[in-house]
């Protein structure tokens, strides 16, 4: 395995009510895609924020290799600013980075069109649907085209057929750039079919409870969510989470 | 319908009670007069009633555009820094539950006696200030946290943060602020020409007060009327500014 693009090494986490998470090991090689599955309160958002450097752990190490500009972060609602159209929220990183307003509106186009939105490039956040306010908050976040892409619920908010429609799309432009990519989730099918690994955690506090390894190709072929593949590993996950829950309860 | 037909119905049959009570008790014009004596009152004299409206709701208007100057750029200073913000509250709270009219000897003085204007235009800001300042203020504070955690990955600059992020933000507390501070600030006009405007005003309180030393009071209902209706006018427009505002921030 090549240098990790981030990895957290024995990381605790300590809030005022008591620890959230750890010790806690995670390391990510470019371009893998990794999900964390657990229940409420496991942690699994507070492990999202010490990868993207928005949190510094209590104790234990974090290390980038992934740069603060290749770094981004799509949250469970679509966090677009309701006062700027779609492409000027997607162009708002490369803007804050210096990056022209030409240049950036250019980039921000082309982004909004892969993900689908090309024809809403000027509509505001509130004339978009759910889904395509997601869409254009993924567009946001690929718009840097980052090393390390982290999602954190962000489909949780949508209904199922929008769901798993998003999730060929980032898988889609996953394998296009190849992010290292870990996003948490509380539906399991969901962590199978997009995760290359699947980490669960158990609560009180975040620890690892197991991994399950999926295999098959980065893009799914249609019907893999019948296969024996997906299946046995969807059971796996279930068993373990099933473990964790309990413990937790 | 029934929103436009229930109060028209009530007030009618409320003006036919009074009217009909004034008559048949014979109830002296100076006590109560009759809602005839009041249409009279608001017909004989509406030249005069239009200019006192204007005088009051454009000393209103300046007020709230003074406050509006002083507030916003308060709140800005103080909401860049906590230390600022701890010393500024006690003394905007302490202010602000001081009665308008116990400041208001005070401000004449500081004003000069030969500009009550001054001191009418200057205690509407003093009321339209709190409103606007703690809008914005709340306003500028009420950043959607996911959305600044976005700008702490970008690495934006203090001045990007506030002026991308901050300053759009607040938008919607800050049009709110406005809306109530207009109101206040004919209030506050009116309550500081009671107490400062020594016949230099012209504003409708003035009106009301030299009908009342007539013992005219026909045309003090006639004034408060125009007085009512200007306060309802003036909030309509607020209302329908704020909404077309806001419609327009969120591209609606």
């Amino acid at each position: 395995m090549s240098a990790p693009i981030a990895s957290l090494s024995a990381v605790e986490v300590d809030y005022a009510r008591g620890r959230a998470l750890g010790p806690f090991d995670l390391a990510l090689a470019p371009g893998e895609i990794v999900a964390l599955v657990g229940p409420s309160g496991c942690g699994k958002s507070t492990a999202l924020r010490l990868l993207a450097g928005l949190e510094q752990p209590t104790r234990g190490a974090v290390s980038r290799l992934a740069g603060k500009g290749e770094t981004s972060v799509v949250f469970q609602a679509p966090t677009l600013a309701p006062w700027l159209s779609a492409r000027d929220n997607v162009a708002l990183p490369l803007v804050l980075a210096g990056t022209g307003r030409a240049e950036a509106l250019a980039a921000a186009d082309a982004a909004l069109s892969k993900v689908g939105l090309g024809a809403a490039l000027s509509a505001r956040p509130s004339q978009l649907s759910g889904g395509m306010a997601m869409r254009a908050s993924l567009a946001r976040a690929l718009v840097t085209r980052p090393r390390l892409l982290l999602l954190d619920e962000p489909f949780a908010a949508l209904d199922e057929i929008t769901r798993r429609a998003l999730a060929d799309d980032v898988l889609a432009l996953a394998a296009e750039r190849a992010p290292a990519l870990v996003f948490v989730t509380h539906n399991v099918e969901e962590a199978v079919y997009m995760a290359r690994r699947v980490v669960v955690m158990t609560p009180g506090p975040g620890r690892i409870a197991g991994e399950v390894a999926i295999d098959g190709p980065l893009q799914r072929p249609a019907g893999f969510r019948t296969t024996e593949t997906f299946r046995t590993a969807a059971e796996a996950v279930s068993t373990l989470l099933a473990a964790a829950s309990e413990r937790a309860a | 319908m029934s929103r436009i037909l229930a109060p028209l119905i009530l007030i009618t049959a409320l003006l036919a009670g009074w009217e009909l009570a004034c008559k048949a008790l014979a109830v002296p014009a100076y006590l109560l007069p009759p809602p005839s004596a009041i249409w009279e009152a608001l017909v004989a004299s509406w030249p005069l009633l239009l200019g006192s409206a204007w005088a009051t709701l454009s000393t209103a208007l300046l007020a709230l555009i003074i406050a509006s100057l002083i507030a916003c750029g308060l709140a800005l200073l103080v909401s860049l820094n906590g230390f600022l913000e701890d010393a500024v509250r006690p003394i905007a709270v302490t202010l602000q539950v001081t009665p308008l009219v116990a400041i208001a000897p005070l401000v004449t003085i500081w004003a000069g006696i030969d500009h009550p204007e001054r001191a009418v235009i200057g205690l509407a800001a003093v009321v339209a200030f709190f409103p606007i300042f703690s809008g914005a203020l709340s306003g500028l504070k009420s950043v959607d946290p996911d959305l600044a955690r976005l700008f702490d990955l970008y690495g934006a600059t203090p001045l990007q943060r506030l002026v991308r992020l901050r300053l759009p933000s607040a938008v919607p507390a800050l049009l709110e602020g406005h809306k109530v501070a207009a109101g206040l600030a004919v209030i506050g006009a009116v309550v500081a020409e009671f107490v400062a405007g020594s016949g230099g005003a012209q504003g409708l309180a003035w009106r009301i007060l030299e009908s009342y030393n007539r013992l005219q009071t026909a045309k003090v209902f006639a004034a408060l009327f125009t007085l009512a209706l200007l306060g309802v006018v003036l909030h309509a427009a607020m209302e329908a500014l704020e909404r077309r505002l806001l419609n327009f921030w969120r591209g609606r």
